[in-house]
């Protein structure tokens, strides 16, 4: 399936609508394929730490009055979620018989999952990456290049996640023989959005089964972050069509304002138009004439000005809901996890955390701890 | 003035096109009249104008340079039509942009904005023929041109699907890649243009800055060159003789495509 709705599509440069035909084919040849899928297996579990915890957390249900479970994706090897699909795709470049894997990052979370699937299946790996991001996460930038990958800066536009992508692309044009290119996310042209979002899946199918097993019924609610949205389509997925509520948390930054350049927040489901972006046909941030404006959030892996095509309408038949959670919001939750449950978020994840400590999402509920804030620390530390 | 009547005459004086690319905008809205003039003015054949996107993937580092130029000067759609629609030249107009500005914009309204500015025919990178359907339908109606890329990846499947669809000229991606001035002219060009045997014009881009590489390519089957960042090159420096450095590379690039 090529959209979602209207959504979705190829919106690519015509150098790589061949290599998008040869992925969605050699996808669907090995998806199935028991030697592919053991392998898979294999890698997720004994390399990655699959599966992960459903963790009931005690102190923050007591504060929050109501049952919280918290789905461990920080404690994937890499710190999140990010492995499950690089891991995935790394497999599939060299089932493939590509030898060099490309990507892009935004916190660095993408881009050292890469680097690790480069590493332990010995591909070359390059990634991207915006100035500024590095900036932000120098300690990603070192993790990235101690595991044997080439990270190569973006300095134009605004030199973050959208930026990197763009130069991605630029490089994948150029090579497309011999290179795989690495989404990180539900985004980008068919087949990206359907793998991506495949590979996250195994999140929701081990959180039915833990919260089955635990509690001898479905959530009242489902709560992840969304910036690309993987993480949420990856826990969501298997729930779609259950009577559970599904909310995704964007980044609403300094508030849902936006000048002729720029947005103060990251909230393309809340507050973005329709549009065209890198490679598909979703919801966009954009002026009026269809620029496409910087985005922010004090969160790196949610400032992105686009989202997943399949999210977006999930969101326009409204089995999915659309919320956001201010940078202020985001690191108070930050702050009251790490001290409740001695657990230090991912900035991403604390805006799931924020959302659920805010609005009425019933009495059993599960939210994507979809990384560690390890990475943040120094962000946060850096505010006071 | 349209695309196929400009490559008949040509033709007629046994003579290839040479295709200028310009960002509109770059350095400012005003200059780019005077740049178009003296492009004109040195013997390019056509000239094919970006509207500046802000996310520009099908483009190299000269081209988003100058399209980061041209954002900054202020231009948006509105000022492009505006500026398109008050020259005054005898050659095709083309415009170069990214589907989002299209989709945006409405494309009916697009298509019938280029219509009225006297611009001849639409090329979008980011745009596949399966994705070209709406846009195609509208263009055809109004008579502008859709102009399509093929690259030496192109697929002879595709090709089919692009051949039924394009008009103007076709759109040959020299090597992989995206656009730049480079030091040779990839051979996959002459193997890419011996495939296709339709009927329509072939103009040869990404890469093509000097002298040789226009010969090359001409005699190689080609009916046009396109020259983008070897002319932005010299807009980017932005020196008093600017203009005139534009005009004679113009004249230096045409006259290998004399006397064919």
């Amino acid at each position: 399936m090529k959209k979602f709705g209207r959504y979705g599509g190829q919106f690519a440069p015509e150098v790589l609508m061949p290599a998008l035909e040869e992925l969605a084919g050699a996808y669907e040849q090995h998806k199935n394929d028991a030697k592919f899928v053991a392998e898979l297996r294999h890698y997720s579990e004994d390399f990655g730490g699959r599966p992960t915890p459903l963790y009931h957390a005690k102190r923050l249900s007591e504060h929050l009055n109501k049952k919280v479970y918290l789905k461990r994706e920080d404690l994937v090897h890499g710190g999140a979620h990010k492995l499950n699909n690089t891991i995935g795709q790394a497999l599939l470049a060299k089932y493939m018989g590509k030898e060099r894997i490309i990507a892009e990052t935004g916190a660095g979370q993408h881009g050292t999952a890469t680097a690790m699937a480069g590493a332990v299946l010995g591909l070359e790996t390059v990634i991207y990456m915006g100035v500024k991001d590095m900036e932000r996460q120098k300690m990603n930038v070192f993790r990235m290049k101690l595991l044997g990958a080439e990270v190569i800066p973006v300095s134009s536009g605004s030199q973050t996640l959208k930026d990197a992508i763009n130069e991605a692309l630029r490089d994948w044009v150029a090579n497309v023989g011999d290179t795989y290119y690495l989404v990180g996310s539900i985004v980008g042209p068919h087949p990206y959005p359907t793998i991506v979002r495949d590979f996250q899946t195994v999140i929701g199918q081990e959180t039915r089964e833990q919260i089955l097993g635990k509690e001898g019924r479905l959530p009242d609610s489902i709560v992840a972050c969304a910036g690309g949205g993987s993480n949420a389509m990856g826990i969501f997925y298997p729930f779609l069509n259950d009577d559970v509520d599904l909310f995704a948390v964007e980044a609403g930054g300094e508030g849902l304002k936006k000048t002729e350049k720029v947005a103060y927040h990251s909230a393309s489901l809340c507050a973005g138009e329709e549009g065209v972006l890198h490679g598909a046909r979703t919801k966009i941030l954009q002026n009026k004439y269809g620029q496409i404006l910087e985005s922010h959030s004090i969160a790196p892996g949610l400032d992105y000005s686009g989202v997943g095509p399949e999210l977006a309408r999930l969101v326009d038949t409204g089995r999915v809901k659309a919320r956001n959670i201010s940078d202020e919001d985001a690191l108070d939750a930050f702050h009251v996890l790490s001290r409740l449950e001695g657990i230090v978020p991912a900035l991403e994840s604390a805006h799931a955390i924020a959302y659920v400590q805010k609005d009425d999402v019933g009495d059993l509920v599960v939210i994507n701890l979809s990384g560690r804030g390890d990475k943040d620390v120094e962000t946060v530390a850096g505010l006071k | 003035m349209m695309i196929r009547e400009k490559f008949d005459e040509l033709r007629g004086k046994k003579e290839g096109a040479l295709i200028a690319y310009i960002c509109a905008g770059d350095p400012i809205a005003e200059k780019t009249v005077e740049i178009v003039d003296a492009l004109v003015k040195g013997g390019v054949d056509m000239i094919e104008l970006g509207l500046p996107f802000s996310d520009p993937v099908a483009d190299g580092a000269t081209i988003q340079a100058a399209i980061d130029r041209a954002l900054t000067s202020g231009m948006n759609p509105d000022k492009f039509f505006k500026l398109a629609g008050s020259m005054n030249v005898n050659v095709p107009l083309i415009v170069m942009t990214y589907y989002n500005l299209i989709f945006r914009r409405g494309i009916k309204r697009f298509v019938s904005d280029c219509k009225s500015a006297g611009i001849s025919g639409i090329i979008v990178p980011d745009l596949p023929v399966e994705e070209s359907e709406e846009l195609h339908q509208f263009c055809r109606d109004a008579g502008v041109d859709l102009i399509f890329i093929v690259a030496p990846t192109t697929t002879e499947e595709r090709m089919n699907l692009i051949l039924d669809k394009a008009s103007g000229f076709l759109y040959i991606v020299s090597r992989l890649g995206v656009t730049g001035v480079r030091e040779d002219v990839a051979d996959s060009t002459e193997g890419l243009l011996k495939r296709i045997k339709a009927p329509i014009p072939k103009a040869v881009g990404f890469g093509i800055s000097k002298p040789e590489h226009v010969r090359e390519i001409l005699k190689a089957g080609a009916d046009g060159v396109i020259v983008g960042s070897a002319f932005v090159n010299i807009i980017a420096k932005n020196e008093p003789e600017m203009l005139k450095s534009l005009e004679n590379l113009a004249t230096t690039l045409k006259s290998v495509t004399l006397n064919r």
